[in-house]
Parts: structure tokens; C-alpha cells; sequence
């Protein structure tokens, strides 16, 4: 065989184990639903999760609790199927957290309980002016 | 009143910009066709080119005008900039919008354009039409009109009242705002200012190659082409990297992610093009030397320009959503970019396609020994590695076709991106660096099987000695580092060896050893840097919160509250309170001497401020204060007794989300010590004080609030009080209350009397938590009821991180710097 298609092949071979790692390695998006199923089959996969922080009648947040060190926080969030989950974060609270409008966490349960590694916050305004200062 | 002019102004220049490009680029095509060399059209070309230039300074100049003037009329100046915006940051502010950076990138195209409008043949004018329709097509994203129902580009000069619906205009449509919003804090950084002209100088110099690659197959040029893209690939693969390494400073410095690169899709899209540029130069090289790999040059040339495309496309569609931190809104002109991309796609496989089979190719294979074999195969390494990025970086597009085409789809990008991209990069980094000392041996010497061995006697010998000394100084263990340390060492000793040799022969050839040794040291910087980073402010002292919660997590911060000393990996660290910088004496003053009013910019001094042994501002004296950043002091101090301090720094920004954390770097020879705010007591900037409560107070006895001792040191009447004017004839008591925290805190709430009226100003001290108001005076006890209100003492909560050798890097990038000029000199004398 010709040295240039050796190098071909291992062109082909290294372009297929890109794409394979990619598809294997990429996250999703579930429901938390998804999230335990994926969890209770013994993966530890992270995954992402969009939804909203759980809000009362009043629309005020509820159940956005920082530990006592401030070095963590505990909320509530509701994903887009309405299933209320515990989510645990392992960094100080965000300071735009309790106003965002949409929340995306990364992470995986352990036990009956969702760790975030990485929370993404879509905040009314970021970068964008919303309305005219009079 | 509304400054109509301006913006008919910058839409006739827009209108002229475009109208110019169609008609240059119609005038060199007709030129490169026309049989008898008909020199009319060339002039056309040449004279619509002028007529373009001036169009699209026109363009920047007015758009410079309307924001410099704060014409907040105009949308664009409203949503980017604001009055207390210094100079250098309207520059800014200018290209912070996608119709200021396609301008920048327009602009640098009119720049380059002029070194190559003035050669008077076919051939060039053939690379002229190629360059004016990528800029016909520029010109139209900041057009503006509608046709036919459809938005053709987005005018930067549209009035305020045309864009946003607010009520406001209902009532009075002439009305403009007395301010703009302001530009995005973070972009308020003198990286900011340089880096984007500097990425789009690469963007537009990408064009160049692939014009002339273009023109070239087209006009049956097959390899002359390669000649004159040489020195523009090598310019635009110095400035594409130099503006990548200058955005990774940036976020360094600015953003408090922890680092320079993130594999964030907006820095990976630079990245991409970058990497298959680099690629591209390599296999015109060997091209030049041994007349093969020609039909791969071609293929990578034109991919590295359509990857800027696709890279606009990426981060300008708002497709990246919720992928990416700091991509452009969506204007509306995704449409535009995505027919763009493809049609400039479809122009070039139909080009390369009709002249495939008449490009030359070899059937004899090049030698093992040869340097153009590694070379070829670090090209393909190459374009691997971009590959690699390329797919994951996608994932949303394909997300977004499987969905339109009634898949569902829900792939994300890989959770943890850094860790995903860095086990697959790291090895294509180790091939480099490898390849591109084995390469550059070869290239430079004739070598076979026999004389193999002396070749690389040293540059072997010397690997081994340094990596063994390298490995025992620096207590080496993971193999994985210690193969990246090796492959390194060998590139530098093997290229050192190289230009060592060249430097005596000749100076002008060293560029490209010189350039491979700073790749090597960029790697070694980088391991150094983020593979030994260590988390300073580790600890695991925390109690956790929810009782499932995993105990094996650490957390990575460190509360530290106002003036109490907390122990650190070696070092003693206290927090000393948040500051400002007083405009004019370019110092940190403590913001608990100062009583600001609603404008955060400017407040009054609460007492004497001095800057060493002089008085700067006496009490009472207005300061003002530089930009919207608090800064909280930090004070590290080790085992040996040495003491600096950080001035970690966030703004305050509940537009913005809060608060936006830039850290403080100390930088030292071998390693930058990193400390980043993450939490502050008021993210608001409002303080939540406690309900008040009365205290019976005599002078002299002792009391407790917020757990301190107190005293009543003194009463007496006062001349001064910040904020309010004393009138002839008030009567002013001000009470003078000495507070023992480790050190004294003095509050001074005063009592007022005027026209048989009493007030009361009360006074607080942030960084003990506390507010005191002189509530009532009751003569006949001789004693005095205050009203205490508590808050949670001054804390912050701060990340430290280490960050060993990050110098190598910069130097390395230096360096590379240094190779680029070397080589891009020889390559331009090449051509004369």
C-alpha cells in the first residue's frame, strides 16, 4: 500500500473518532424526568436542563436558599414539563440568579438530588436596552 | 432638536459605499475579460475603488461624529454609548454593535485593497473582482432598506424613535434622551479598544489569499498564484493570532472565569480559521519547494476564508443562544449571512471543481527524509485539530437543521468544554510541535538513511539532558505532562539548533525556526499555566448545606469578613474594606469615608482623606470618582512576613445582572497569583439594614451594639455635615461614638435644630454593619437615646488562584511575533 493512502486511512480513521467522541461526549437537553432516568441506569452523564426558578402565587422566588457559609446555594427549579427539583451549586449564589428569567443547569443527580456544576442565567436585559430612561 | 443631517448624511455614504463596490467589481470583471487589455475599465475599477474608500470613511467618520457628539437621537450612539464615556472607550463603543464591526472590517478592507489596486493586469484585476464582491457584500449588511419585503442589512444611523416602540414617542416624537445606556462594562478595558481592530485587520487579510486563489483557477493561473498569497498569508496568520492571543489577555484580565481561553464557540470560531490558515501557508511552502500538494493548498486556502464566514455567521445569527456568553444579538440579518456564506461556498467548490483536474499533482511520493513529507503531514495535523473544534462548536446548527427538517433534536455542547476539547488538543499540540522541529531539520538538510543519525545527534542528546533536569527541578510526575515537556524541549532544541545555524548563513531565513521555538514555549506556558494552576483558596472547611449533598465537593472560595484574617495555602489573608479612585489623585480611597449621592460618580468626603503625608481632600470637599468599579482590598501576607495587596475589582451593574467580577493579578517572574470576587455583601448596592432599636446612652459609660463595645466619646456642635447646608441660626448637635472593632470606627450622627423643627442625619459605617441616629436629647438625665441599625458586617467572597510560569506564554507569543516579521520580510522580498 502507498504511503499516501496509509495517510488517507488515518485522516479517515482520526475524522471518524472526532465525530464519534463528539456524539458521545455532547450533552442534551432533558427534563428532569430524563435527568433521574439517565441517573437511576447508572450513567453520570451531564446533562443540561432549562427551566425557571419556582415562584409562588405572588410571583416572588421561593426557595432560593444559600448555605450558611454563603459559599453555596440550594434552589428550587421548575423545568418545562412543571416538575419542581432541588438543585444543588456548589459556587456562591449568582447575584443575578432570583432575577433571571430562564435557567439552564449542568450537571447530574446524586441521589434524589441535582448538582449543577454550571449554571447558565438568561437575564431580562443582558446587553440589550430594554426601555427609554425618561 | 433632532440632528437630521448626520444620519442622511451616513446614508448617503452607505448608499454611495455600496453602489461604488458594485460598480468596481463590475469594472475589473469586465477588465480581466476583456481580449484587447481594455485599459478603460481597469481606470474604472481603479477610480470606483477611490470613490469606495471614500465612501467608507465617510460612513465611519459620521457614525464616529454622531456618537462622539452624543447624539442620542440615534440609536446606535444611544445603546453604545453614554456622556461619561472617556474617548478611547467611543472608539469602543463604535464597534461594540455588528454595524460598527462589519465597518471595521469594511475599512481594513479599504486599507489592504490600496496596496493591491494599482497593478495594471489582467490577472490582477481578476483578484480586484473577487475582493470588491466580498466587499459588495459587506456593504450590503449596513445598508439598511427594505426590498421587496425584505431587510437588507441594518443601518447604524436609524433615529431611536424608528427602532423602539416607548410610549414616550407617542407624546412627543422629537424627544431625545438625555443620556445613552452606556457601553457594556466589561468592554470598558484598553484591550477592548485594540483587540477587535486587530482580529478584523485578520479577518479582512484572510481575504487576500483567497482572492488571489480564487483568480487564479479562475484565470487558469494555476501555481503563480501561490507566489503572491505567500506574504498575505503569513500577515494575516501573524495579525488572526495575535488578535486571538490579545482576546484571551482580555478575558484574562477582565472576565472572572479563572483563565485566557474558555472553548467558549466564540473564541473556538477565530480559532478554527485561524489554525487552517497556518495550515494553508505550510502547504504553499511546500508547494513552492517540491511542486506537490497543490490541489490540498487550494482546498485549505479556501476553507480558511469560508471558515471566517461561517464563524461570522456563528456568532452574529444568534444561533449560538444559549451556547455561548458573548455572542451579537440577532439583528434580523441571519438570512443575509447564512446566503452569504453559501453562495461564497458554491462560487468557490465550482471554481476549484471546473480546474480540479488541471491542477498539478504528482504521482511520485515524496521521501520520508524529506521535510515537505512532515511538513505535509503537520498541515494535516493541522487540519485536524481545527476539525476537532469545528464539529462540537457546530452542535447548535445542527440542532437548528434537524430541527427544520422535522427531526427533534437536543444536543448540547459537551458539559465540562474545557476538560472535552483539552484531552483531544493536547495530543494534536504534542504532533505539532513534534512535526514541526522533525520538519524544520528536514527542510533545511539533505538527508537519507545514512547521515540520519548525526542529524539528529544533538537535537536528541540535548532533549534528553534538559527534560531530565526540567523534570527533577520541576518534580514531574504525570506522564501526560511529561510527554508534552519532552516534545516541547525537543522542539526548541531541535529548532534552536536550526536557526542557530541559519542565523550564521543567513538572518532572513530563520523566521519560521524562530516562530516554531515560541509555538513550543506557547505550549509549555500553557501547561505550566493552567495544567499546575492551583486553586488557592480551597477548602473544605464548609458545612454543607443539604444533607444529600456530595461530601467530596470542595468548594473553591473563601469568605473573608471586613478586618478578620483568615489562613491560606501559606499565605495570611485579610479583607480591608471596598474602595473607589478618587478622580484626580489616581487612588484607592475608602468608601466609608465618602457619602455618596445618587449619582455613583460623585460624592462627598465624610472626613480628611489623606495619600501619604498630604491632605488630598479635606472634609467636605466633592470627589469624583473614576469609572463604576469598587474595589475590595485584599491583604496577603506569607510565612515570611512579606505583605502586598489585590484590588480584586466588580461593578455593581443590575442592568448588567448584578455584579460583574474583573479580578486582580499579581505578577511576578515565576507566577501570577489571580483573586477574583465572587460575592459581595450588597450585590444590589443597597444595603438591608435591620429594624432599628432605641438604646439609652450616657457620655462615657459603655455600651454594646452589633456585638462591639461602644462609647459616647463626645458632644458638641458642628459646622459641617455632607449633604446638608447649615443656615444661621440651626442648632447642631452631633454625637461622636467610638466603636472597638480590631481597630476604632467613629460614627457621628448628628441632631439638628431649625425653626423649632428637629432632623436628624444619621451616620454608618459599612464595614462594621452598623448605622446609629441620635434619636432624642434628654437634658435632665443627662443622657441620650440613639436608634441602631445592624447589617451583616462587610464581607466579600473571593477566589485565589496560582498560576505557575504564565510568562513563558506571553514571551512565547512575543517571540512568535518576532518569527512572523522575519519570514513575512523575506517573503514580500521574494516577490519584488
Amino acid at each position: 500500500m502507498k504511503r499516501g493512502h496509509l495517510l488517507a486511512l488515518v485522516i479517515i480513521a482520526v475524522a471518524s473518532m472526532v465525530i464519534i467522541s463528539t456524539v458521545g461526549d455532547a450533552s442534551s437537553y432533558v427534563s428532569f424526568k430524563e435527568a433521574k432516568d439517565i441517573a437511576e441506569d447508572g450513567s453520570s452523564k451531564k446533562i443540561h436542563v432549562v427551566g425557571q426558578l419556582k415562584k409562588n402565587i405572588q410571583g416572588e422566588v421561593v426557595g432560593v436558599v444559600p448555605s450558611s457559609d454563603r459559599l453555596s446555594v440550594s434552589f428550587v427549579m421548575v423545568d418545562q414539563e412543571n416538575v419542581e427539583q432541588q438543585v444543588y451549586y456548589n459556587e456562591p449564589m449568582p447575584s443575578d440568579l432570583l432575577i433571571s428569567e430562564q435557567v439552564v443547569v449542568v450537571g447530574n443527580y446524586k441521589n434524589d438530588l441535582f448538582v449543577a456544576d454550571k449554571i447558565l442565567l438568561k437575564c431580562p436585559s443582558k446587553y440589550e436596552e430594554e426601555e427609554i430612561k425618561v | 432638536m433632532i440632528h437630521f443631517f448626520a444620519g442622511h448624511l451616513g446614508h448617503f455614504f452607505s448608499i454611495l459605499t455600496f453602489v461604488s463596490a458594485v460598480i468596481c467589481f463590475f469594472s475589473f470583471y469586465k477588465h480581466q475579460a476583456s481580449v484587447e487589455e481594455n485599459q478603460y475599465w481597469r481606470k474604472l475599477g481603479f477610480w470606483s475603488f477611490l470613490v469606495h474608500s471614500v465612501g467608507v470613511i465617510g460612513v465611519v467618520t459620521t457614525l464616529y461624529y454622531i456618537i462622539a457628539n452624543h447624539y442620542f437621537e440615534y440609536h446606535y450612539a444611544y445603546s453604545h454609548s453614554s456622556k461619561d464615556l472617556p474617548f478611547y472607550y467611543m472608539i469602543s463603543a463604535f464597534w461594540e454593535g455588528q454595524e460598527g464591526s462589519f465597518l471595521l472590517w469594511m475599512f481594513w478592507h479599504v486599507v489592504i485593497g490600496f496596496f493591491l489596486v494599482g497593478k495594471k493586469t489582467i490577472q490582477r484585476s481578476a483578484f480586484m473582482a473577487v475582493f470588491m464582491a466580498v466587499q459588495a457584500f459587506l456593504s450590503s449588511m449596513i445598508l439598511g432598506v427594505v426590498l421587496f419585503n425584505f431587510k437588507l442589512g441594518s443601518s447604524p444611523f436609524l433615529l431611536l424613535r424608528d427602532v423602539l416602540e416607548a410610549p414616550i414617542f407617542q407624546i412627543n416624537p422629537d424627544f431625545i434622551p438625555e443620556d445613552g445606556s452606556g457601553l457594556n462594562p466589561l468592554l470598558q478595558n484598553y484591550w477592548m479598544v485594540i483587540h477587535p481592530p486587530t482580529l478584523f485587520l485578520g479577518f479582512a487579510l484572510v481575504l487576500v489569499p483567497f482572492a488571489f486563489c480564487i483568480s487564479g483557477l479562475w484565470k487558469a493561473n494555476y501555481t503563480g498564484w501561490i507566489k503572491e498569497a505567500l506574504p498575505w498569508t503569513l500577515v494575516a496568520s501573524m495579525v488572526l493570532g495575535v488578535g486571538i492571543i490579545m482576546g484571551a489577555y482580555w478575558a484574562y484580565e477582565t472576565l472572572s472565569f479563572g483563565g485566557y481561553w474558555n472553548w467558549d464557540p466564540v473564541e473556538n470560531a477565530v480559532y478554527i480559521p485561524w489554525l487552517i490558515l497556518v495550515a494553508s501557508y505550510h502547504l504553499m511552502i511546500v508547494f513552492q519547494k517540491k511542486k506537490t500538494g497543490m490541489k490540498a493548498a487550494v482546498v485549505l486556502t479556501i476553507s480558511s476564508f469560508i471558515l471566517i464566514l461561517y464563524s461570522t455567521f456563528l456568532t452574529r445569527s444568534g444561533i449560538l443562544g444559549n451556547a455561548s456568553v458573548h455572542s451579537f444579538t440577532d439583528l434580523g440579518l441571519s438570512g443575509q449571512l447564512l446566503c452569504y456564506l453559501l453562495l461564497f461556498l458554491a462560487i468557490s467548490v465550482w471554481v476549484s471543481w471546473k480546474s480540479w483536474s488541471k491542477l498539478p499533482s504528482t504521482e511520485k511520493e515524496s521521501s520520508t527524509y524529506s521535510g515537505e513529507f512532515w511538513v505535509f503531514i503537520g498541515a494535516t495535523v493541522l487540519g485536524l485539530m481545527a476539525f476537532q473544534v469545528l464539529i462540537p462548536t457546530s452542535i447548535p446548527v445542527f440542532n437548528e437543521i434537524a430541527q427544520s427538517m422535522g427531526f427533534d433534536s437536543n444536543m448540547a455542547p459537551p458539559a465540562d468544554q474545557v476538560e472535552f476539547y483539552t484531552k483531544f488538543q493536547l495530543w494534536f499540540a504534542v504532533a505539532i510541535v513534534l512535526l514541526s522541529a522533525t520538519g524544520q531539520v528536514l527542510w533545511w538538510k539533505r538527508v537519507d538513511s545514512k547521515n540520519l543519525k548525526s542529524v539528529f545527534y544533538w537535537p536528541v542528546l540535548s532533549t534528553l539532558i534538559v527534560t531530565a533536569v526540567v523534570l527533577m527541578v520541576g518534580r514531574v510526575t504525570d506522564p501526560i505532562y511529561i510527554i508534552i515537556i519532552t516534545s516541547s524541549i525537543y522542539a526548541i532544541s531541535a529548532n534552536g539548533g536550526v536557526a542557530i545555524r541559519l542565523m550564521k548563513l543567513n538572518p532572513k531565513l530563520s523566521g519560521g525556526a524562530i516562530t516554531h521555538i515560541a509555538v513550543a514555549l506557547m505550549l509549555i506556558g500553557i501547561l505550566t499555566s493552567s495544567g499546575y494552576s492551583n486553586i488557592v483558596s480551597m477548602n473544605n472547611t464548609g458545612m454543607l448545606l443539604v444533607k444529600d449533598a456530595p461530601d467530596e465537593i470542595n468548594k473553591e472560595n473563601v469568605l473573608l469578613w471586613f478586618n478578620e484574617p483568615r489562613q491560606m495555602a501559606g499565605y495570611e489573608l485579610t479583607y480591608k474594606g471596598a474602595k473607589v479612585i478618587a478622580e484626580g489623585i489616581d487612588d484607592y480611597v475608602e468608601y466609608d469615608k465618602l457619602v455618596f449621592f445618587n449619582d455613583k460618580t460623585i460624592a462627598v468626603a465624610k472626613e480628611e482623606i489623606v495619600k501619604g503625608d498630604e491632605v488630598v481632600f479635606s472634609k467636605g470637599d466633592t470627589v469624583e470618582v473614576k469609572s463604576e468599579n469598587t474595589y475590595y482590598e485584599v491583604e496577603y501576607s506569607n510565612s515570611r512576613g512579606k505583605t502586598f495587596q489585590l484590588y480584586p475589582r466588580a461593578q455593581i451593574n443590575p442592568e448588567m445582572g448584578g455584579l460583574l467580577a474583573s479580578p486582580d493579578i499579581r505578577r511576578a517572574a515565576f507566577s501570577d497569583l489571580y483573586t477574583h470576587i465572587s460575592m459581595v455583601s450588597d450585590p444590589e448596592g443597597e444595603i438591608e439594614w435591620s429594624d432599628p432599636r432605641e438604646q439609652k446612652i450616657k457620655k462615657g459609660e459603655r455600651f454594646f451594639v452589633n456585638d462591639y463595645v461602644a462609647v459616647l466619646e463626645s458632644v458638641g456642635t458642628v459646622e459641617y455635615i455632607p449633604d446638608v447646608k447649615i443656615l444661621p441660626g440651626d442648632i447642631t448637635i452631633q454625637a461622636v461614638i467610638r466603636v472597638s472593632a480590631k481597630e476604632d470606627h467613629f460614627i457621628k450622627p448628628v441632631y439638628i435644630i431649625r425653626d423649632n423643627l428637629v432632623g436628624r442625619i444619621a451616620d454608618q459605617s459599612r464595614n462594621i454593619g452598623l448605622k446609629i441616629v441620635l434619636k432624642k436629647i434628654l437634658p435632665e438625665e443627662d443622657s441620650f437615646i440613639i436608634e441602631t441599625q445592624t447589617t451583616q458586617k462587610d464581607f466579600i467572597i473571593m477566589k485565589a488562584i496560582e498560576k505557575p510560569l504564565i510568562n513563558i506564554l506571553w514571551l512565547g507569543t512575543l517571540l512568535m511575533v518576532v518569527g512572523f516579521v522575519i519570514a513575512i520580510r523575506r517573503r514580500f522580498l521574494l516577490l519584488e
